[in-house]
């Protein structure tokens, strides 16, 4: 993507730096006195302000330490259920716990730990990994991180009330819809906060590999992990928000009666079946690759040599992306499907193992041409290796639909999963604690106790599952919290014996937290680079961190520039690269092109605030207040939270700046202010919105789901929406997205006053459009109760109504920036981006309105 | 040669091979065995390639930790990543794709029409041309050597329905009704298990699944569909009488009597069954008597009512009638 003119100023100076620029000296004195200006302005809070740090090094290790809290404590749930199976008919736990217990190990796991996890190491170690000063919206970073912190407590406070969802992490309706308390409630809305978090840190990890690339790095020289973050990012956008539109509709059912997935009244439960899977497969990939990546960094510097096939695992990693979201019916292979979608998918869940394998054996070409040095992370990875190909080679079984009709919903599949997720996640997450523990905390972890660690966990957890596939085999389901003492069964000895292994497994990991959390003040500080690593994140400072990332940004030319940039840890530390300095007292970074990192802008990043803490609350109550049934205290704290975030936005973020450009050092000078394509606030905007997109295509296929599945939709005889109406709805929405458009161009052209006419319009078409949507519904006295056909129109109005809100409140927002100078002709950045969120808000309104009118008609 | 291996296998992991019976490597029917089949060379396979893989690892790290050539290494990329695993799978698909119909092939003529209840098993056999069920509950009848249509449906969530030993599972939902077919080879008597998640006493929704040679199959069914037998002895008689003060049959039928009431197991026949409470307590007075008195303590969340409230004696004459119902 390159600079558009119309969007940003063109740097002026030498680009790139020539080699007698990067070779002449840099004044000591100079070099002193600019550190000094950046440590203060990177300084991180002290005392209870600490709290309100918004520093990706800061929110990153919170983030960490509290997603491994959710791993120990989602692990004491299973050491008491493999307390309860050790022998038949026990009776330790009640069925009613057990089932609770289950549904949390799974969510708690999945929802708080492994994906929250792949966020969390991704904001703290990307911008090292970039050379890049933080992640370019920090406080979404620290507001995800609070979201998550409220939301994971809650979900999880629910086990010690025994209100805890008991219908499975699957949540299958009917039994889930129909369950009674609110369990199934806490699950739906606080995980659905969750996922907020979850998209909030894919957009920002995103941009971050997009944009936030040191000069010169090309897209072709980005290390592993940031390929792999970005096909990650991706997937959590098109992943997460089927599952969103699922707890949309779920949640309606449950509160509202709206019968979507009751077949009594013409609603299907496969429906959500199919929303789970899609947004379930590519789960099991976004915990999978980001470890993979991991496992990336580590083997090229025990091999001592740059990575073998960089470009072969570069397309697996985006070819196991695209896959993973074919995959999704080999979770249903039993639900009664013809042969051909059995025969379909089952190929494609296979097709999933050749770009597995080219990834794994890429590693294993890279120690094969270097000299390997074993070292305690790659203890691990050897674990990892040996437990994955296992998981691996079972998961190539189950892909299988007749072996799979034998072993689903068995202890085999227990086996399975948890073979590929130790092997593909724990085992490389925990190689990676120990390999950049020095990064992070200056301090080595002890090899003797890595080594402890690793052998419990390895022997604790085969002795643990290995017996399951067994177990499976032999005929035990999954999910039962008793089994009978027959001779027919024989399932005593093999409980046992996984009993045995889980609390030999439960010892390493408390060796292993012991290592991580034991005080090391007398510990030696770690050496700079301890592995011998050859990636930007081992330029950091040692002993201290300043907070600031990197002394001074980098020209980069190659993959592993300390093994092949002679001197450049020396002018970076200097501060001889870009923005070694920060004369102004601002938290900057700098912004290049998306493909070939050339710098294009300072970007001004926000620093410490409580704003984002006090966000998080309100979003808190707005998601976690309908459980208790609290639907105005819940508006109310919706409004809160908007409110604090609209604060946030006015504050902090798209001032015109003090200047049009700035010396950042080379001789470069960059622009202080971008608006449109070459910012980032609009590419935020912009995958903020693919996602959006994506959960109201959720929708759509589920009305088209109803259609092909059922032959009661659209319901003979039942009204459809208003014509009219709809027709009005449409027509409002499009005059409210020209208006804006209109708004943009008069506002760039200098006619000011007519800009803010058309952004004055365009709230009140808003209102206009979402009133009619409403009475589309409304008029014809559809009932939603009373059939999924009526229900999904509503589900359709409701969701464009809500969209609404945004789209009434930003044009207000670009208004007063209008008159209070914050948005002028030259610094229109909230326009284009606002204008932005309106084209995707007249593709929903346009759809709903032609889904709600024409469409069923037609059917 | 192969299948004897694979029994002495499964000996040697799971003990007698006779005592297994919801075992999917101790198969008794045509779908089954070829599972158990396809496992015994997957599990061959597995292991060559786990050697293959974590052996290949441990000679770079430790055994020969010396550069090789690059263009070496390009190749294990090409030759382990692509080549192997795109003829393996071929083969492993060009084997199991055209297998995937062979558990919706019609039956013989028999249908058996299962639903899920919370937690029970409602059993109706349709034969050829038959115009009416005949209803039973918590056991599945099969004929040996013949192939079963087998429907399934559910009242209120999804269970799935699955006898290891002789076939894969399928899922049963409310509104929608789901086939398969079983071809039993092996009389003898095996444990099926519901596989779905389907609440509070999910693991307690079990059946026994008998095959039997064609022959005694039909005498049992011919004696299945007949009315119930009447109140052998006082004590019976005793019991009938509880039955119906009690109320039971709101909920449970006899056929034959009074009782007509669906939403119950059917009880005509109970008495032949080898189980009580889907597969939950053994077939005895002292089981039935303890289940009437307090099914929630047997099974949590069970819909029907406790009747502790009866006296021993009364409770006991009760269950001396239903297990007379044979």
């Amino acid at each position: 993507m390159s600079a558009d003119t119309t969007h940003i100023l063109a740097p002026q100076g030498p680009y790139p730096p020539g080699p007698e620029m990067l070779n002449a000296p840099v004044d000591p004195q100079w070099s002193r006195e600019s550190g000094a200006r950046l440590r203060a302005v990177w300084a991180q809070p002290r005392g209870l302000r600490y709290w309100s740090a918004v520093n990706n090094s800061e929110v990153g290790q919170w983030y960490a330490m509290l997603c491994f809290g959710f791993m120990l404590a989602a692990g004491v749930l299973a050491l008491l259920m493999r307390v309860q199976l050790a022998v038949p008919g026990n009776d330790f736990l009640s069925a009613d716990r057990f089932n609770q217990f289950f549904t949390m190990h799974g969510s708690a796991m999945m929802f708080l730990f492994a994906v929250p996890m792949f966020e969390a190491i991704a904001i703290l170690l990307l911008p090292a990994f970039l050379g890049a000063r933080d992640m370019p919206f920090p406080r979404l970073s620290a507001y995800g991180f609070w979201c998550f912190a409220i939301g994971g407590t809650f979900v999880f406070g629910s086990v010690f009330f025994g209100a805890a969802p008991d219908s499975g992490w699957f949540m299958y309706p009917p039994l889930a819809t129909q369950s009674e308390g609110i369990g199934a409630d806490i699950w739906l809305l606080g995980l659905s906060f969750i996922e907020v978090s979850s998209i909030a840190a894919a957009v920002e990890l995103i941009v971050g590999v997009l944009k936030c690339r040191p000069p010169g790095m090309r897209i072709n020289l980005m290390p592993l992990y940031a390929w792999y973050v970005l096909v990650v990012g991706a997937m959590i956008l098109f992943a997460f928000p089927p599952l969103i539109a699922g707890d949309f509709l779920f949640e309606l059912e449950r509160s509202f009666d709206w019968p979507f997935f009751d077949p009594e009244r013409g609603g299907d439960p496969m429906l959500w079946q199919h929303l789970f899977w899609i947004f379930g497969h590519p789960e099991v990939y976004i915990i999978f690759l980001p470890s993979i990546a991991i496992a990336a960094m580590i083997v090229p510097t025990a091999a001592g040599r740059p990575i073998v096939g960089y470009s072969w695992i570069v397309l697996s990693a985006v070819a196991v992306g695209f896959l993973s979201f074919g995959l999704w019916v080999h979770h249903m292979f039993t639900t009664g499907l013809p042969a051909i979608s059995l025969g379909f998918f089952s190929a494609a869940s296979e097709a999933v193992v050749i770009p597995t394998g080219v990834q794994l054996f890429a590693f294993l070409a890279t120690l094969m041409a270097g000299r390997v040095r074993m070292s305690v992370p790659m203890l691990y990875i050897a674990g990892a290796l040996a437990i994955f190909t296992c998981g691996g080679l079972t998961g190539i079984m189950v892909a299988l639909v007749p072996f799979d009709r034998q072993v689903h919903d068995t202890y085999f599949i227990v086996a399975h999963l948890h073979y590929t997720l130790f092997g593909g996640m724990v085992f490389p997450v925990m190689a990676g604690v120990i390999y950049f523990y020095p990064f992070i905390r200056k301090k080595m972890m002890s090899p003797r106790l890595g080594k402890w660690a690793f052998w419990l966990v390895f022997t604790g957890f085969n002795l643990c599952f290995l017996p399951m596939h067994l177990t499976g085999l032999q005929g035990m389901p999954r999910r039962v919290y008793t089994y009978p003492d027959l001779d027919a069964l024989n399932w005593g000895w093999l409980n046992m014996l996984s009993t045995a292994g889980a609390f030999v497994m439960a010892a390493g990991f408390a060796v292993f937290l012991w290592d991580v959390i034991r005080p090391k003040g007398r510990d030696a500080a770690a050496p700079r680079n301890p592995w011998g690593g050859g990636t930007l994140e081992w330029t950091h400072d040692v002993p201290e961190d300043p907070g600031w990332g990197v002394r001074s940004i980098p020209y980069i030319t190659s993959r592993y520039p300390l093994w092949q940039q002679e001197g450049l840890l020396e002018r970076m530390d200097a501060g001889g690269c870009y923005l070694g300095d920060a004369p102004e007292g601002l938290r900057e970074t700098l912004i290049t092109t998306v493909l070939d990192a050339r710098p294009i802008l300072v970007q001004r990043v926000t620093g410490p605030t409580w704003i984002t803490l006090a966000a998080a609350g309100f979003t808190g109550g707005l998601f976690i207040l309908p459980v208790f049934k609290l639907y105005w205290p819940a508006l109310a704290c919706g409004a809160g939270a908007m409110a604090a975030i609209l604060w946030w936005l006015w504050r902090d973020t798209a001032r015109p700046p003090e200047a049009a450009r700035k010396p950042v050092g080379l001789g470069l000078s960059l622009p202080l202010y971008a608006t449109g394509p070459a910012s980032v606030g609009w590419w935020g905007m912009f995958i903020t919105m693919l996602g959006d997109m994506t959960a109201f295509a959720s929708l759509v296929f589920g009305f088209f789901f109803y259609w092909t599945a059922g032959d009661d939709f659209p319901l003979p005889g039942a009204g459809h929406g208003q014509p009219v109406l709809c027709g009005l709805a449409a027509a409002c929405y499009g005059g409210g997205w020209a208006a804006m458009r209109l708004a943009r161009g008069w506002n760039r052209g200098g006619r000011v006053g007519r800009a803010r006419l058309a952004r004055a319009a365009a709230p009140v078409l808003a209102l206009a459009g979402a009133l009619a949507m409403a009475g589309a519904v409304w008029l014809p006295g559809l009932d939603p109760a009373s059939h999924v056909y009526p229900a999904m129109l509503w589900a359709f109005a409701v969701w464009t109504v809500v969209h609404s809100v945004p789209g009434l409140v930003m044009p207000l927002y670009c208004l007063a920036g209008s008159l209070r100078g914050k948005l002028t002709p030259a610094h229109d950045a909230d326009l284009w981006n606002c204008t932005l969120y309106w084209h995707f808000l007249l593709i929903t309104a346009l759809v709903s309105a032609a889904v709600l009118g024409p469409i069923p008609r037609l059917m | 040669m192969r299948r004897a291996a694979g029994v002495l296998w499964a000996m040697l992991l799971s003990g007698p091979a006779a005592a297994a019976r919801q075992s999917v490597i101790h198969p008794a029917g045509e779908d089954a065995a070829l599972v158990a089949g396809l496992f015994w060379w997957l599990l061959g396979g597995a292991v060559l390639l786990w050697l293959l893989m974590n052996g290949l690892f441990l000679y770079l790290t430790r055994l020969n930790p010396v550069p090789l050539s690059r263009r070496l290494a390009e190749m294990l990329i090409i030759g382990g990543g692509v080549l192997l695993p795109t003829v393996v799978l071929a083969v492993l698909l060009g084997v199991t794709l055209q297998k995937i119909p062979m558990h919706m092939r019609p039956g013989d003529g028999l249908r058996v029409h299962v639903t899920g209840e919370e937690w029970w098993w409602r059993v109706e056999y349709w034969p050829e041309g038959a115009d009416a069920p005949i209803v039973s509950a918590n056991e599945i009848r099969l004929p040996a050597g013949q192939r079963t249509d087998v429907t399934l449906g559910s009242a209120r969530v999804i269970h799935s329905f699955w006898i290891p030993a002789l076939g894969g599972k399928l899922d049963m939902f409310p509104g929608r009704e789901t086939r398969m077919s079983l071809l039993p080879q092996i009389p003898g008597t095996y444990r099926g298990q519901c596989a779905e998640f389907c609440g509070l006493s999910h693991a307690l929704m079990a059946f026994e699944a008998v095959v039997m040679e064609p022959a005694d199959f039909q005498a049992w069914l011919t004696a299945q569909a007949a009315p119930a037998l009447p109140p052998a002895d006082a004590r019976a008689a005793r019991g009938r009488a509880v039955f119906f003060a009690e109320g039971c049959g709101g909920c449970h039928a006899i056929r034959g009597t009074a009782a007509t009431a669906g939403a119950g197991p059917d009880l005509t026949h109970l008495g032949s069954r080898t189980t009580l409470a889907s597969a939950t307590l053994p077939m005895t007075e002292a089981a039935l008597a303890e289940w009437i008195a307090d099914p929630e303590s047997a099974k949590p969340g069970a819909l029907m009512p406790g009747y502790g409230h009866l006296s021993g004696a009364e409770l006991g004459d009760l269950a001396h009638y239903l297990k007379g119902l044979r």
